[in-house]
């Protein structure tokens, strides 16, 4: 296998929300290729009966106190970064196409 | 020059009140201002903050206020960690106007302790690199020489302690991005045991693997930064609850009869002056009392090619989140929803994230992830236990930090599969979870080789005291 077709490519792409041009395309495909032909070499142990790692220092379920912490920032100063706000919210553009009403 | 000082010294000093922190500082300033044009190793020099912070702390020491435990030192933070109120852009352009509004914990505990933070230093977007070729900012140079690479991600972090630019810095290891800048530069790097060190307000590459920490001119500064920087946080679920040992106390305790195991997979396709220099280095070792013994890992081969399906996988999550809608960069021409994903993220990240964006969406899709994702995490779980096991027999390893010399600009930016091989010696420690320190070994070509030494998780203390015992005892090249 591996060698990643163009198409493959722009669906990846797509599904990653990354906007690529043709030439990013043609080359990603034969970067890529090259990378997962790589990493494959990991086929040669056959199958594998051990337990995937899940933590690496064994921690299992860590959870926090019940209890409610004072924010540490504040509304305003958090949204001081968002390149669009409207009232205190986060503005996006528009999600559906716009319709006739009926 | 003060800005020559360790962080041990420059510490004895300012608490005897020998030098002042406004001093010190200065002279750090003045060692950026001379070398920046030349080396770029920061994105940003805070230098109004700095000194008024310097003169707070001098002003606090006068009165004989109590101040913290490094107060007045200057320090340098790579710009992934998060700064209250400072440019942090993990040097990617989807970041190049966020300011943070938090500090991270590893920020809060410097702060805590009185440094004096001077800038944010350089490094590969997103901490994806070996060279710091990948910053949006542009590349940092070797201060050992101009034409060569500082080593990566962390390269302005090992190039300014380095080139004094900085008493002492931050960086963080996903891969190597701590020790192989520290080899490069000729400096100290310790990458901790994963979750010794919190990562809360560090932006997350591979979550599973990424671990923040010192890189210094000495052995017993990067023990005494992580005194400071250790420690549970209940902000990161993954940073461990447990005694954080004096690391700078337990320092130079004989080495008579540890075991010190070369293992032989770490010694194969390298440039060999630089295996005939680690093996000198343990020649002293031996001559201290240590016991050599050779070792091997075989898993060790598979770690780079799990690496590379595990980080990826884990980038593809983490940098889902930079969209251009809730802070960063945003495409001005979107017309809808879609697009501002599309064009904000084309636009904003480089070439490196791209690639690795889409590795791992690609290996966690559907009917992929068994092969790749699942392999890998049992693969991982191989190469573990494979260091568990020779970890029985001896105390630490010692191998190269990396197969080869600091390289020439531009060498490798056109092989992705070419840069991602100079981290082959680094990466299993992350892997697998466990300690390692890059310490250097002498030159080849007045080009700086890096020792490191590897120990069990949690064990720090093992591998700081063996760094510290070479450092005292080896030859003057």
């Amino acid at each position: 296998m591996s060698k990643l077709s163009k198409e493959q490519v722009k669906s990846i792409a797509k599904l990653s929300r990354l906007g690529l041009t043709e030439i990013e395309i043609e080359k990603f495909s034969t970067e890529l290729s090259s990378i997962l032909t790589y990493v494959e070499q990991l086929n040669e142990l056959g199958v594998i009966s051990a337990e995937p790692v899940t933590q690496i220092t064994g921690l299992e379920n860590v959870s926090s106190n019940d209890e409610i912490l004072e924010p540490e920032v504040s509304r305003e100063d958090l949204l001081r970064n968002t390149p669009e706000t409207l009232d205190g919210f986060i503005k996006v553009k528009p999600v559906f196409e716009e319709r006739e009403s009926i | 020059m003060l800005s020559k000082l360790t962080l041990e010294e420059a510490i004895i000093k300012l608490d005897s009140k020998e030098i002042s922190s406004e001093d010190l500082t200065r002279s750090v300033l003045s060692s950026i201002e001379n070398k920046e044009k030349d080396l770029n190793a920061y994105i940003t020099v805070d230098a109004e903050n700095a000194l008024n912070k310097a003169k707070l702390i001098d002003t606090k020491r006068a009165k004989g206020e109590k101040v913290g435990k490094l107060a007045g030192v200057p320090v340098a933070i790579k710009d992934i960690i998060s700064t209250k109120d400072l440019l942090t852009t993990a040097g990617s352009k989807i970041l190049s106007n966020y300011i943070p509004p938090f500090d991270a914990t590893v920020t809060k505990k410097l702060k805590e302790a009185d440094t004096v933070i001077v800038g944010k230093t350089n490094m590969d977007e997103f901490a994806m690199g070996s060279s710091t070729e990948t910053s949006y900012y542009g590349p940092t140079k070797n201060p050992r020489d101009l034409t060569r690479v500082p080593g990566g991600s962390s390269g302005g972090s090992a190039a300014a302690v380095a080139a004094d630019e900085t008493i002492f810095a931050l960086g963080t290891d996903t891969g190597g991005s701590i020790r192989q800048p520290a080899s490069f530069c000729g400096v100290v790097g310790l990458k901790p045991t994963y979750g010794r060190v919190s990562r809360r307000g560090v932006f997350a590459m591979g979550s599973s693997l990424d671990q923040v920490g010192p890189i210094t001119k000495t052995v017993k500064d990067a023990a005494i930064a992580l005194e400071v920087i250790a420690g549970k946080d209940k902000l990161d679920s993954t940073s461990v609850d447990m005694e954080v040992p004096e690391y700078s106390k337990n320092l130079g305790k004989s080495i008579k009869g540890m075991r010190i195991g070369l293992p032989q997979e770490y010694f194969e396709g390298l440039d060999s002056r630089i295996a005939e220099n680690i093996h000198k280095a343990v020649e002293r070792l031996a001559s201290e009392g240590a016991q050599v013994v050779d070792v091997s890992l075989p898993y060790t081969k598979y770690a780079l090619a799990v690496y590379y399906i595990i980080m990826p996988s884990e980038v593809s999550a983490n940098l889902a989140k930079y969209d251009g809608i809730k802070y960063g960069y945003s495409a001005k021409d979107a017309e809808n929803l879609m697009e501002t994903y599309l064009k904000s993220r084309a636009k904003g990240f480089g070439p490196e994230p791209k690639r690795r964006i889409m590795i791992g969406a690609y290996a966690l899709s559907s009917g992929y992830y068994e092969a790749y994702y699942l392999k890998a995490q049992k693969v991982r779980a191989l190469v573990k236990q494979d260091y568990e096991e020779v970890f029985k027999k001896v105390d630490v390893l010692v191998t190269p930090t990396s197969p080869v010399l600091p390289f020439k600009i531009g060498e490798k930016m056109t092989d992705p599969l070419q840069m991602y091989l100079a981290d082959v010696y680094t990466v299993p420690v992350n892997i697998a979870g466990i300690p390692a320190i890059s310490v250097p070994a002498n030159e080849v070509m007045d080009l700086p080789v890096g020792m490191q030494i590897i120990g069990p998780q949690w064990e720090e203390e093992k591998i700081l005291n063996m760094a510290y015992v070479y450092e005292q005892n080896k030859e003057v090249s």
